[in-house]
């Protein structure tokens, strides 16, 4: 009796403030998750003090249900459409609508300050609704989203008093040309990242001048290609604590005065420590930004055309302290070799495709990844786009680089053997899941058989997210991973021969996972069936891409495309007709 | 979409490309462009089936029509196309049209590092002199003044911008003769 007592005081002892003061230390979505769960106290005061949630997937809850459970909501993040709908995988208008959210935050009583979207469709009524919606919203970051035009934008910048930070990142935007920019009010001061690098259109650029002098605590500016040289000075005069920067348009004369005036306006910029953009840019032109090449953390010349091997390695030759670089493939094996011994602190390194209609162009071969991985220890995140690959490569990479989190190779001939020894690649991508044992992310590409999925099963304990594509040769490869990584949260495949064997086998996995997507593989309607009925937990969708009249109802037809996602509101209401959950 | 324009651009290499194969056969050109199962080959023989397709298949464009490959951002990819034709590309290519003179030719800008070599170039191709550039007066001292049609629509004296700017604004050149070549040079 007198235990039992003890053990209760114990954990009623502390009053609620004290925990939610303990609370506020505990910043990571996964670990306030677990705090919720431990019991009923804790779940109540975890949700009054919870300020930043995550939503993964907008349809595996409904606005309703957020805003019942944390009253005091003041940052949302919402990914929408899956990640193959970035490879044009997935049909527009499939879905991932935020005005739904917006509307039912508007009618609730949350004080939202910050919303940040991924892959979702976002109208200029939802903006102008967000805009008016919430006195102290101050940031909108919108990635790769769709379905506004510059005048929601321009909604945005009108009606927001306190905005801080509007980012828009690789936002298809439908551009009027009209001028949002002005909508700022000149009371307007208050922002501190600024990013429109994706618009296409004209921009005023004498608004731009403006809102930028009277914005003293900017730290991000990002432009777009209308801005030309000269407003770029002009603006860098008025911002010298900018951290980050995104040139527009950087072609210039370099014996006109305004390259002489840019540079030093430049050279007073001495806290930019990221740098983007050159989305118009001349090689000779590169030599205005060399004096603040020492300090750079981050550089991006992923936009920048026509700056070829001798011109990038030039540049990269004043950057010692880069951490991350995103740099087109032109930049050559060669172009590695200098990274490799220039950028020691490097962690993360993207080398982009600039040959996109595959005419075997690719500047880059296992030879460039094999010099970065010796010279930079420090690499835990890797996107590389190459023309080949060998077993041989990986395995040096995998005993150099053991920290990688994030591994993601895409040989550019789908199928492509180790050149060498024309074998499969299975060698070369087990060596680095087995050595590096904090992967979380893995995108594989090149001759690949079941053997691969085998190791990922046995060695990937930490995988959270896998993308499969032509690869494998039976369901067993399916199978390997999906009994084997623990704690895989999301699997994408396309073009792979694995069926309903290896879509059934353990059908619970899925509600572990947030989701799971099979395009062109052997899964049939009935399979798709069966799994839908053994889990009404999950959403499983059949998206057909063509309007196919007579549908045929046939179970044993193959299934071009299945998405399917863990969901605690069932299905949902707004698909479209050529979707089809099941 | 991209895939079929790329497609094309390269359908004058296809015609010289040496493959095997009987003529008028062409193994991956004409699959429906989701219907990549075909590609997917069930490797029985151990890894010689990946190599015999990309023995028999050298023409690279057939990649260009799996949907979605390689996996890259639409955003970066419809930037990129648009960006390439502008800058890289296999040059740029504009008319010339000379006053007087039967037919037109065609330059690529490229070729030339500056407002110098094209004008020596022009110079060389229709057989005649082109004056002095001056800020103030334009070409002097001869009866051509050379003018070029910008993304605007309106015809401008070549040499007044830098040059990078001009090579990517220039649609196409026009050589002037006689009054409406000096009307130019005179402050309008």
């Amino acid at each position: 009796m007198f235990w039992g007592n003890r053990k209760t005081l114990k954990m009623n002892y502390f009053p609620d403030e004290v925990l939610e003061h303990v609370f506020d230390f505990i910043s990571s979505h996964k670990d306030r998750n677990s705090v919720s769960l431990v019991c009923k106290s804790w779940y109540k005061i975890e949700r009054y003090s919870r300020q930043r949630v995550f939503i993964g997937n907008c349809y595996s809850i409904s606005p309703e249900r957020l805003i019942a459970r944390f009253p005091g909501l003041k940052s949302l993040t919402l990914k929408g459409m899956p990640h193959f709908a970035d490879f044009n995988l997935v049909p527009h208008d499939w879905g991932g609508f935020v005005y739904p959210w917006i509307k039912a935050l508007a009618k609730s009583r949350i004080g939202l300050e910050e919303l940040r979207l991924k892959r979702m469709v976002v109208s200029d009524e939802s903006l102008e609704l967000l805009s008016k919606s919430f006195l102290n919203f101050k940031s909108l970051v919108l990635v790769s989203c769709e379905g506004f035009t510059t005048d929601g934008l321009a909604a945005i910048a009108a009606n927001c008093r306190f905005l801080r930070e509007l980012d828009l990142q690789e936002n298809e935007v439908d551009d009027h040309r009209g001028h949002w920019l002005s909508s700022f009010p000149e009371s307007c001061t208050s922002l501190v990242s600024l990013n429109f690098a994706c618009l296409k259109g004209e921009i005023n650029l004498g608004a731009i001048e403006r809102l930028v002098a009277r914005s003293p605590n900017l730290k991000s500016l990002r432009l777009n290609r209308a801005v030309p040289f000269d407003t770029l000075q002009k603006l860098l005069m008025q911002a010298p604590q900018l951290v980050d920067l995104g040139t527009g348009n950087f072609v210039h004369d370099p014996s006109s005065e305004a390259y002489n005036k840019l540079k030093s306006a430049i050279q007073r910029c001495k806290s930019i420590r990221s740098l983007s953009g050159f989305l118009e840019v001349a090689p000779h032109c590169m030599s205005a930004i060399y004096p603040i090449c020492a300090n750079l953390t981050f550089l991006n010349l992923s936009y920048a055309p026509g700056l070829h091997g001798n011109d990038l390695t030039k540049l990269i030759q004043h950057c010692r302290k880069l951490q991350r670089l995103w740099i087109l493939d032109c930049i050559g094996d060669k172009g590695l070799g200098v990274v490799a011994s220039t950028c020691k602190e490097l962690q993360e390194l993207r080398v982009f495709p600039s040959d996109l209609i595959g005419a075997g162009n690719a500047a880059v071969t296992e030879e460039g990844l094999v010099h970065i991985s010796a010279g930079c220890p420090k690499l835990n995140s890797l996107l590389y786009f190459c023309q080949q690959m060998t077993n041989a490569a990986l395995i040096t990479v995998a005993k150099n680089c053991p920290n990688f989190i994030r591994f993601r190779l895409c040989i550019l001939d789908p199928q492509k053997p180790d050149p060498v020894t024309n074998q499969a690649l299975d060698e070369g991508f087990g060596a680095i899941v087995q050595s590096c044992k904090g992967l979380k992310r893995l995108s594989l590409s090149g001759l690949l058989t079941d053997q691969v999925f085998l190791y990922i099963g046995m060695y990937a304990e930490q995988l959270e997210m896998l993308s499969i594509a032509f690869a494998g040769d039976s369901d067993k490869g399916m199978l390997y991973v999906l009994n084997g990584c623990k704690k895989l949260r999301k699997l994408e495949i396309r073009d792979c021969p694995f069926g309903n064997e290896a879509l059934l086998e353990d059908v619970g996995k899925y509600e572990t996972m947030r989701s799971l997507w099979m395009s062109s593989c052997e899964v049939t309607l009935g399979g798709c069936k069966t799994l839908a009925e053994k889990m009404p937990s999950l959403s499983v969708e059949i998206i057909n891409e063509i309007e196919q009249m007579e549908f045929s109802l046939d179970d044993m037809q193959k299934v071009e495309k299945m998405y399917l996602y863990r969901t605690l509101v069932g299905h949902r209401k707004d698909a479209p007709e050529f979707v089809w959950i099941l | 979409m991209e895939g079929s324009v790329a497609y094309e651009n390269d359908l004058h290499l296809k015609a010289t490309e040496l493959r095997l194969g009987l003529p008028g056969t062409d193994e991956r050109e004409e699959h429906a462009v989701s219907n990549v199962r075909n590609n997917k080959r069930p490797l029985q023989e151990g890894g010689a089936n990946g190599k015999s397709d990309s023995q028999n298949e050298t023409a690279p464009p057939a990649k260009a029509q799996i949907v979605g490959w390689p996996p890259i951002r639409s955003y970066r990819k419809n930037n990129f196309q648009s960006k390439k034709n502008e800058s890289e590309g296999p040059g740029i290519y504009v008319k010339v049209s000379m006053d007087g003179a039967p037919y037109l030719r065609k330059i690529d800008l490229k070729v030339y590092t500056g407002y110098r070599e094209l004008l020596q170039a022009l110079e060389n191709m229709f057989k005649f002199t082109i004056g002095e550039y001056s800020e103030r007066e334009g070409y002097k001292g001869s009866d051509y003044a050379p003018t070029y049609e910008d993304k605007d629509g309106d015809w401008m004296l070549v040499g007044d911008v830098p040059w990078e700017m001009f090579i990517t604004s220039c649609k196409r050149l026009r050589i002037m003769k006689g009054s409406e070549a000096r009307g130019l040079g005179c402050g309008v």
